[in-house]
């Protein structure tokens, strides 16, 4: 294997396990807020593709503008769904736990259905656009551009994230709530309204990753389903509730992806992430950063 | 002179770079009632946690009739006759009350029908035949701590660590709790029991032991150790702190 | 502690127990009898074909019951040991003509096997943490299927057609022998239940689940509790498998480990109430029957009408009745948690 190739591997590993990253973090947020793990989270994905994919065919702009306005109504689902689904299930007298998996569980196949109702089950992608299907070449080693354009947003998201959580009041109000929900009553911050504004900042963050996907991935119903998968790998590798946790554990999954994918045969290339997966749990049980 | 029943050799405990527990040491004979006090904070569950099991010692010797079970994981220390109740009461709230006990009691009696028999007399040792086929879940705070007694009973203990099982009762509610502590003494159990109010075990006990931020302040009898000038130093400045 | 006579009311107390026990015997005896019934009755062959299914998924769902409902780990990945059965039975049978009552035995025993090594790690697992790797391992265990020639990756294996038999458990249009197996492996999973939950095993079980701290405390082995619960959990699991591989005479790896048959185990507990003895049975009672009829009426036009209609149930029976629906048949209340 000549270097070029190597780092040709490596780079798109990495471009590929920030996409991973930023589809987990709104997952590891809403767990670490609540202690709820979201099983509709690769759901909410596939809803931000068909949303771009719907929105480019009726407004025809290109999809990497229409981005914000796709991250804007997942914050709406993700919000609803609080409202309309979780917080009841986490009123449960009993069987908490499995309320929660079984009530975002049915909420994910109602979304399946719904996308089967409107899309069909085809396959879909989107109409030639500026990114899709292009490469761009930075010495010598050839990146295609709606991963390069990806990667480069989840960064910004990411950015964007750490000084929402640390500089405005809206991070410290869910800082605060992660450490201890029942307290905060009392200093006056609406728990509610932080766990909706939560699950609406969780959805945002998949949604935002939906939209960069749509441009070179096929969309159907159930496209969702690996995603969430890795999802569920990376915020269990990284720790729980832990958004830097996600960051590392993203892009550690997306190399470790890409690597396994030249040294195995391609369709068993998830075999590394889950061996790498394993190793690390059955060592750290709680992950690389979860807190002990 | 008898041999004591439990040892505490210079035990020590540390959390991260905090000591919760230093190089204490005590004994408790057998038949005792020894009271464990202190303010808040001085280490009292910890060491606590320590003589059951649940959490390993950092330094130290721990024993029990003479041998030594500082390795032993808590289930094993159960059957050598360690039980133990909680300071946050820990009951199985989906099985009912009879259940709970019958849970000790299978440490004994492998066989299911002969442990609810044992837990059922327990049960009416503990004063809560009435109770048996209620939920866990359904029982008041006081019923509960007298749940957990009886658990712990159950497995049929020659020593028990008792966390707190005063705290939060009605003056008239502990005053039950008294006599069952005194009851259990009779039928020649030993009672190792975490007080935070010193004016419910002083009367109670024939020891106390106090510890405050995680050293031995003082022992001895409690009438002793109550005028002992640095314990009730100790409990002012815990109150003042409460203040 | 002096023995004494009970009390009357803790007499009373254990007799209730004795006669408790007794009645609920009973009861499972006069629905067995109603189920061994049930298909003189209904002749049709796809009505017969939905009672199959019912009768497998309630003893799958008894057997995930006894590690997730008893022993309260919430295990997302029995499409494992549903699969190891599946494919034990078909490569034994197929590849070396051992009969498939073998094939299910070391099916059973292999899928145990695997639960006890899996559970020497996967128990140090918390919570959430041992969900998602119950689900990964599943996942990993697909995948490796998939890209296994030997044993037919992507395609399955094809059970070769034979005239119908007892010896080779296969029936052409025959549903009447599959029924009666389904049903006493049903049985038999309701009775291993019945008889764990009024035995040590069930009280240590249910006292892991509620809380490990206390259990610990009064002398329960909780890893060994696990353990035990996982490796019982997963043979009757890939009894079922082995048992389906029989019935349906092909199987590819998406049929039978695909994640949503370790849902579809886990469901019919949690609707019907999990931990408890009729949860599964009447969870799965409800949902195969419903799964099938929107399948087949609704499902046809391919446009996820059923799928809305079966997630909006998953989600009104989770939400409206967190105990199951079992609970609505007990006289008290569920305890509060």
């Amino acid at each position: 294997m000549t270097p070029e190739i190597f780092i040709q591997i490596l780079a798109s590993g990495l471009l590929m396990g920030l996409i991973y990253a930023l589809i987990a973090v709104g997952l590891s947020l809403i767990f670490g807020l609540m202690d709820v793990v979201n099983f509709a989270h690769g759901e909410f994905m596939m809803l931000a593709m068909y949303a771009t994919f719907g929105a480019v065919l009726l407004i025809a702009i290109d999809p990497l503008f229409l981005a914000p306005l796709v991250v804007a109504a997942l914050f709406v689902v993700g919000a609803t769904a609080y409202l309309g689904v979780v917080q009841y299930a986490m009123r449960a007298k009993a069987n908490l736990g499995m309320v929660q998996i079984f009530a975002t569980f049915g909420l994910a196949v109602v979304i399946r259905g719904v996308a089967q109702l409107l899309f069909t089950p085809d396959y879909r992608n989107l109409p030639p656009n500026l990114l899709g299907g292009k490469t761009v070449s930075l010495g010598g080693i050839y990146l295609p551009l709606p991963q390069l354009a990806g990667g480069l947003v989840s960064v910004a998201a990411f950015t964007g994230l750490w000084l929402l959580i640390t500089k405005t009041d809206f991070g410290k109000a869910l800082e605060a709530t992660r450490e201890d929900a029942g307290a905060v009553a009392l200093v006056g911050i609406d728990k509610n309204r932080v766990f909706t504004l939560g699950w609406g900042l969780g959805a945002a963050l998949v949604g935002l990753a939906g939209a960069m996907l749509a441009i070179n991935y096929y969309i159907y119903p159930d496209v969702g389903a690996p995603f969430a998968l890795i999802a569920y790998v990376v915020v269990a590798l990284g720790g729980f509730g832990s958004v830097f946790g996600a960051l590392a554990a993203g892009i550690l999954v997306g190399l470790v992806e890409a690597v396994s994918a030249v040294i195995l045969p391609s369709s068993l290339k998830a075999v590394g992430i889950y061996a790498l997966y394993l190793a690390v749990v059955f060592v750290r049980p709680r992950g690389l950063f979860g807190s002990l | 002179m008898i041999p004591p029943l439990l040892s505490v050799e210079g035990v020590s405990r540390r959390f991260g770079g905090l000591a919760a527990v230093s190089e204490v040491s005590l004994s408790v004979g057998p038949g005792e009632i020894v009271g464990l006090i202190g303010p808040n904070g001085a280490g009292k569950s910890t060491l606590f946690n320590l003589i059951a099991g649940a959490i390993p010692v950092s330094a130290g010797t721990i024993r029990f009739e003479g041998e030594d079970i500082t390795g032993l994981s808590a289930p094993d220390r159960c059957r050598r006759g360690i039980a133990r109740t909680f300071q946050v009461v820990k009951s199985f709230d989906s099985m009912s009350v009879l259940d709970n006990v019958v849970v000790g009691a299978l440490v004994r009696h492998p066989h299911a029908s002969r442990a609810r028999l044992k837990a059922a007399e327990v049960l009416d040792f503990a004063g809560l035949a009435g109770r048996a086929a209620a939920p866990a879940g359904d029982l008041t705070p006081p019923e509960k701590r007298r749940l957990e007694v009886a658990r712990a009973l159950a497995t049929e203990p020659k020593l028990l660590l008792l966390d707190e099982v005063m705290t939060g009762l009605t003056p008239a509610e502990a005053q039950k709790g008294v006599e069952l502590v005194r009851r259990v003494r009779e039928t020649g159990v030993t009672v190792l029991m975490v007080e935070h109010v010193m004016e419910i075990v002083m009367p109670l006990v024939d020891r106390a032991f106090v510890l405050h931020l995680g050293r031995e302040l003082a022992h001895g009898k409690p009438a002793d150790v109550a005028r002992d000038p640095g314990v009730v130093a100790a409990y002012l400045g815990d109150r003042r702190r409460a203040a | 502690m002096a023995v004494h006579a009970l009390p009357r009311d803790l007499a009373e107390t254990t007799a209730a127990y004795d006669r408790r026990r007794r009645n609920e015997l009973l009861f499972f005896g006069a629905v067995v009898l109603a189920l061994a019934a049930l298909p003189l009755a209904v002749r049709d062959v796809y009505a017969q074909n939905v009672i199959v299914l019912t009768l497998m998924y309630a003893a799958l769902s008894q057997s995930w019951n006894i590690l997730g409902g008893y022993c309260g780990q919430i295990s997302l990945g029995h499409a494992l040991y549903f699969g190891i059965g599946a494919y034990t039975t078909s490569l034994l049978y197929t590849k070396a003509g051992i009969l498939p009552w073998f094939g299910m035995l070391a099916g059973g025993l292999l899928a145990a096997a695997l639960a006890l090594a899996l559970g020497y790690q996967l128990f140090r697992l918390a919570g959430h943490y041992f969900s998602i790797a119950t689900i990964v391992i599943a996942e990993a265990g697909l995948l490796l299927v998939h890209n296994w020639d030997w044993a037919g990756a992507a395609t399955g294996i094809q059970w070769p057609y034979v005239p119908d038999s007892w010896a080779t458990f296969q029936f052409g249009r025959d549903k009447l022998p599959y029924i009666y197996f389904a049903l006493g492996l049903f049985v038999v999973t309701w009775l291993v239940t019945f008889l764990i939950e009024g035995s040590r095993w069930g009280y240590w079980w249910r006292a892991v689940k509620d809380n490990a701290d206390a259990a610990q405390s009064l002398g329960v082995m909780i890893f060994k509790s696990k353990m035990a619960a996982a490796a019982v959990s997963a043979f009757f699991t890939a009894v079922g498998g082995s048992f389906y591989a029989a019935f349906v005479s092909y199987i590819d790896p998406e049929s039978v480990m695909a994640f949503q048959f370790s849902l579809l185990m886990a469901l019919p507990a949690v609707l019907g109430g999990i931990g408890t003895l009729w949860g599964p049975a009447l969870g799965a009672a409800i949902l195969i029957p419903m799964t099938e009829v929107t399948r087949s009426y609704l499902g046809g036009s391919g446009r996820g009408i059923d799928l809305i209609v079966y997630g909006a149930l998953i989600m009104v029976v989770a939400l409206a009745r967190p105990q199951g629906l079992v609970s609505l048949f007990t006289r008290r209340p569920a305890p509060k948690v």
